[in-house]
């Protein structure tokens, strides 16, 4: 309860950072997917982090509305990853190289 | 606002914040290190762990419940669902480069940004603004003050998100259903027996 804010919002930092390097390294459409949730995670640190120094609730209530969008966003991109494996037999966003289905 | 901050620093809270911030970036570099893709959902849920971890230490309590029942609990299962429905569970190559020196790129430029990040924010004091605007935190009443503020101040935006799910669950139905004009277009199933696997004879 009183560590500084600067502690947790250096972790959320090098946990955003290490989300983006994974989006950027990695070809798997299913890693990439993981690694955009360590980026959003790492905002819902920084956010729960504001909400208490600030005493302000409404940091807690966006990072409930960023859990919605999560598992929405997870819904869709792995029904797309889905459509796409069954054309191409691929998750490797590599092969996807082509616009025409 | 310095109020909070004048208090000591105990001990244990020390190392519960260590502990958490060691789960969070170890796991977080297990996701984009894993070779195999089971692997990475499980550092993934290390990584959910720790966030929830810190969301205690911070008296977000219900959040942290609801980031281990959400994520840990159904967003990673999801993963895990559809790793092994697709059957990619497979190493994949990560020596191959399809584009020379995107890698090291990638990380040097990664690096800059998040180093330019908490540069700035040491600059700029951390954090700043109005203290207590929609409603002061409660650590004794978490989920009574988080439920009076959704259902109240943001209202729209909670009504917002029930459609947005609504439209994500028709959407991935409509994505992930093999459209059945496609199907029968290049072959004439032979037998009733001869319909793709994982689809129901209808």
């Amino acid at each position: 309860m009183t560590i500084p804010a600067a502690w947790y919002l250096i972790v959320s930092a090098l946990l955003f950072g290490i989300g983006a390097a994974g989006v950027l390294i990695r070809r798997n459409a299913l890693v990439m997917f993981m690694c955009i949730e360590l980026m959003l995670n790492a905002a819902n640190l920084a956010l729960v982090t504001f909400a208490r120094v600030l005493h302000d609730v409404g940091g807690q209530a966006t990072v409930f509305f960023v859990l919605v969008v999560a598992a929405a966003e997870v819904t869709v991109g792995l029904g797309i990853v889905v459509a796409i494996f069954r054309k191409r037999h691929s998750a490797v966003v590599d092969d996807l190289h082509e616009l025409q289905g | 606002m310095t109020g909070v901050l004048a208090t000591a620093r105990t001990v244990p809270d020390v190392l519960v914040f260590f502990a958490s911030a060691a789960i969070i970036l170890g796991g977080a570099l297990g996701v984009v290190a894993s070779k195999n893709p089971v692997h990475s959902a499980l550092n993934l849920i290390a990584t959910l762990i720790g966030i929830a971890l810190a969301f205690v230490e911070q008296q977000a309590n219900f959040l942290a419940a609801a980031q281990i029942i959400v994520y840990a609990g159904a967003i990673v299962i999801l993963f895990l669902f559809v790793i092994m429905f697709l059957g990619v569970d497979r190493n994949e190559s990560t020596r191959i480069e399809p584009l020379s020196g995107q890698r090291p790129l990638a990380v040097g430029a990664v690096a800059a940004v998040t180093g330019g990040l908490i540069a700035l924010m040491a600059a700029g004091g951390w954090y700043s603004g109005a203290t207590s605007v929609i409603a002061p935190t409660d650590p004794s009443n978490d989920v009574g003050v988080l439920g009076k503020v959704i259902f109240t101040s943001y209202l729209f935006a909670f009504e917002a998100t029930a459609l947005l799910l609504i439209i994500a669950v028709v959407g991935a139905v409509l994505l992930a259903r093999r459209p059945p004009s496609s199907v029968d277009a290049g072959r004439v199933p032979v037998t009733e027996h001869d319909v793709p696997v994982g689809e129901a004879p209808s």
